[in-house]
């Protein structure tokens, strides 16, 4: 029996409709093989545009459906839906994309409708080849995985723990944390940093719901949405964690000192060493590259001393597999080394720091005890403060670090605070902007103690004094753009507020967990604005600065909004899954095996009995690598088969030709 | 007013001395290309319309009989886009796809189909600019080659 199809052109508002010929379109679907019935309509999304479809299936006897609109990456399930509503098949449905891939770049309203009826004829030719299929239903692991345990990873396990389901929290650092722990005060409120994430960091060392593994990373995933399993590799900390107490005594008899990483190299640690008293967990942890016993053999100062025997050389790296069935990244940002912008003289000078430092230099514990103190041991009598080191810059890069204008301004207050009131600072900022809750007060705040502002990006920080004020200072040289002139500050210390950038090795965590990096290189969500904390990837969702550069009350809404995504789909306890998988014809295979080599996912066994290949639809994933290279044809994908491609073929080979407009008479 | 049809169901003759107009199809992947391809409309970014999509969930799955297929039944030349090497949604579909398009530019020419028809890209799921940019040159580059004359070739 032959299709009845129905064709449905959406106008979009004027998205399609200005450039693309909608009605026209139509009319050219209703000559085509099959088509019952063609209409176009202003926004086919709409409730009455799916009631449309829904009333020609039950009212018309349609057997398939085709919708000309936007991407099928937005709107192919809403369609769908409405097709299963009417009472078809949702895969007796095709989609094709007459708005991003066409009304949208095609400048000639001519060349834009002819190609349109090109995709719509490809889709009317292609959807009489489309066969029933019906989504398998698979149970949800009810725990989640978590990975990162900075801010946005703490709060996306705290929520998810809550609920009541397991979380299992991977670090790969010593302690939870992140960033955050090396900060002093946050904008805009001035809270201290500590005060407000130690709580949050006790809280998952106390909840029984969340499995926290430190010094760990995973390292591999398999499985899909629902049924993953991720191997976990946990380094030695070689000290037993059961056993030690915190107390800190093998931190006090080692003998080993080395240039601190926690205080970005302001500080020294021991060989055994914790960030800080607060550290979760606070048992240390003994770097083994710089350990005397583990390097040389001999010491063991540490464990001679600890009181609770804690110490253990033996430890050995180690591996846990977990069974989840959603996931949560929160591996967050690196920022940018500012040495290689030479300009600016870091790593020359020391008087030039980067946000981060000057972090710590505020910081209680780091090493300065929390005072604003240079080298020499003095307070600056004066600051300059560099905004945008290597963001909105073409040569590093081009989007905004959305935090260093606020921080900037805290480090301001701090100065003005700390150092004293004749502390001076300069602020070289390229725009200000100062958009979250209670930001632009904080702004003016910090306008009102005194604090100078210069717009304009310094071309250098220089030691070459010209005048006398300038000697044994570092001198700031920039073109004020305001006053259209250029300047020259002398300053005693410099602070870079470095960009955050992605990860540097993003791009490998991303392969392992199968998502994707954008252009900026952090890791991309499903939309940019409809879906910014999930991924390609069912199943697997974002939390905080691992999808862009955030400050902390964005990237702790950003890990909540991926908590709750990860627990929508764990609290239902099933998914869907897609029947579009691999389907091997035992007629047609002449078990070459060749399919076998070719899966990525070992999902395809050959049958000794039978003599061909089976396909494990549980395993397949779709990719087709099976069906491209059968030998014989046998290996099919469901909704991607040799006859449904060929058929769209079909319809989209046919040429484009301007022709002379047939005679009136001749149209009706 | 001059319209454009398209044939062969269309009726009407060819106009003399219009400009060739290339047919090229592009079997793109769900992951990588053709989410550029969206971004690419998203941002309006202008690409010749001879260029039609064919969506594939990889490029893995692109069997050479497609691109064939293609070819005989009328399309100028094909496209096929993925994922960057190492990021295929399906671990390396992308790299058996390759493979095989490696060899089916060897093969072709000796059928008489030139291989500047085929063009094997990469381009990822953020890279609407680059995928607006490979679509105008590829249809520039085959306007350039003219049409492609299945009739003469010793295949058929
Ligand atoms: C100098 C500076 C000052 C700032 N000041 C403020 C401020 O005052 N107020 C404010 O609101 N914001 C501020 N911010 C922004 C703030 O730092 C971030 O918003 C916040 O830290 C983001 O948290 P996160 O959890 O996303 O990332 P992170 O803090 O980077 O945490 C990520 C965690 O994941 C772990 N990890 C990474 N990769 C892996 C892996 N593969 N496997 C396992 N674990 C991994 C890391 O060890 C880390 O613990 C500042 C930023 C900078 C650079
Ligand atoms: S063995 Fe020695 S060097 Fe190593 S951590 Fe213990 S005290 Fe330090
Ligand atoms: S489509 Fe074929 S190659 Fe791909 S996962 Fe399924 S069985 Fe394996
Ligand atoms: S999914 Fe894009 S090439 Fe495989």
């Amino acid at each position: 029996m032959p299709s009845r199809i129905g064709v449905y052109v959406c106008h979009c508002g004027t998205n399609i409709a200005g450039r693309v010929d909608s009605e026209g379109v139509a009319r050219h679907a209703s000559g085509l093989k099959n088509v019952a019935v063609a209409r176009d309509y202003k926004f086919m999304c709409s409730d009455p545009g799916q009631d449309m479809i829904i009333k020609d299936i039950r009212e018309m006897g349609l057997t398939r459906v085709v919708v000309a609109s936007c991407s099928p990456r937005l709107h192919e399930k809403t369609f769908q839906k409405a097709c299963q509503r009417g009472g078809l098949n949702p895969f007796l449905f095709q989609m094709t994309c007459i708005r991003e891939h066409c009304s949208w770049v095609v400048a000639d309203p001519a060349e834009a409708t002819a190609k349109a009826k090109t995709l719509v004829a490809a889709a009317v030719s292609r959807v009489n080849e489309h066969e029933e299929l019906y989504s398998r239903v698979e149970a949800v692991h009810p725990d989640v995985l978590v990975v990162g345990g900075g801010i946005a990873g703490i709060q996306a396990a705290l929520d998810i723990a809550r609920s009541g389901h397991k979380v299992h929290m991977v670090e790969r650092g010593p302690s939870i944390g992140g960033h955050m722990t090396q900060f002093d005060k946050t904008f805009p409120t001035l809270d201290c940093a500590a005060c407000i994430s130690t709580p949050k960091m006790v809280a998952v060392a106390q909840e029984p719901n969340i499995n926290l593994m430190t010094m760990s990373e995973v390292v591999e995933v398999k499985g899909y949405v629902g049924n993953y399993t991720a191997r976990i590799r946990t380094k030695p900390r070689y000290i037993n964690q059961d056993r030690c107490t915190g107390c800190g005594l093998c931190m006090e008899k080692c003998p080993k000192s080395v240039p601190s990483e926690f205080e970005e190299g302001l500080g020294k640690r021991k060989a055994v060493h914790r960030n800080s008293p607060q550290s979760v967990p606070n048992t240390p942890v003994i770097d083994p590259a710089s350990c005397i016993y583990l390097v040389k053999g001999k010491c063991g100062a540490c464990k001679q001393n600890c009181p609770s025997d804690a110490i253990d050389f033996e430890q050995q790296e180690s591996f846990l597999d977990v069974q989840v069935g959603t996931i949560v990244l929160a591996t967050g940002f690196d920022i940018l080394d500012p040495t290689p912008l030479s300009q600016y003289g870091f790593g020359r000078y020391p008087e030039v720091y980067t946000g981060l430092q000057f972090e710590r230099l505020n910081n209680a514990v780091g090493p300065t005890g929390g005072k604003i103190r240079m080298k020499n041991g003095e307070a600056p009598e004066s600051v300059a403060i560099i905004h945008c080191v290597g963001s909105r810059d073409k040569n590093q890069h081009e989007y905004c670090s959305r935090v260093c204008c606020m921080y900037a301004l805290k480090y301001d207050h701090l100065i003005k605070d700390k150092v004293g009131h004749h502390a001076r600072v300069y602020n070289f900022y390229i725009d200000m902007r100062c958009f979250g809750k209670g930001y632009e007060e904080f702004y003016r705040r910090v306008q009102e103690e005194g604090v100078t502002f210069i717009r304009g990006r310094p071309a250098e920080v220089t030691d070459q004094a010209r005048s006398e004020d300038e000697q044994g200072k570092l001198v700031v040289v920039a073109e004020d753009t305001l006053l259209g002139r250029p300047v020259r500050v002398a300053v005693d210390m410099v602070v870079l507020c470095t960009a955050m950038q992605a990860r540097k090795d993003a791009s490998e965590v991303a392969r392992v967990f199968g998502v994707s990096c954008g252009q900026d290189g952090f890791f991309l969500e499903e939309h940019p604005k409809l879906g910014p904390v999930s991924t390609a990837t069912d199943g697997i969702f974002l939390a905080g600065t691992c999808q862009g550069p955030k400050d902390i009350p964005d990237a702790v809404a950003h890990a909540s909004g991926g908590a709750g995504q990860a627990l929508s789909l764990a609290a239902r306890g099933e998914v869907s899954i897609s029947p579009t998988v691999s389907w091997i014809n035992p007629d047609i295979c002449i078990g070459c095996k060749m399919c076998v080599g070719l899966c990525a996912y070992s999902a395809i066994e050959f049958d000794e009995r039978r003599r061909v290949c089976v396909i494990n639809e549980a395993m397949c994933k779709g990719c087709g690598s099976c069906a491209g290279h059968c030998p014989s044809g046998a290996a099919q994908i469901r909704h991607f088969n040799e006859k449904q491609v060929f058929a769209e073929l079909e319809g989209l080979t046919q040429r484009i030709v301007p022709v002379r407009q047939p005679a009136a008479a001749d149209l009706t | 007013m001059q319209e454009l049809i398209v044939t062969p169901e269309a009726q009407g003759e060819p106009m003399p001395g219009a400009a060739f107009e290339p047919a090229i199809v592009a079997f793109v992947c769900n992951w990588c290309t053709y989410t550029a391809a969206d971004l690419a409309g998203t941002s309006r970014m202008v690409q010749s319309p001879n260029v039609r999509l064919v969506r594939m969930m990889c490029t893995g799955m692109v069997d050479p009989k497609y691109i064939i297929k293609a070819l005989l039944g009328g399309a100028d030349a094909v496209l096929i886009s993925g994922c960057h090497p190492g990021d295929c949604h399906y671990i390396n579909g992308n790299y058996k796809a390759r493979r095989r398009v490696k060899l089916l530019m060897e093969i072709l020419p000796r059928f008489g189909i030139d291989s500047r028809r085929i063009k094997l890209t990469w381009v990822g799921a953020s890279e609407g600019n680059e995928f607006a940019a490979t679509v105008n040159s590829f249809a520039a580059e085959i306007k350039e080659l003219g049409p492609i004359d299945t009739r003469r070739l010793p295949l058929l």
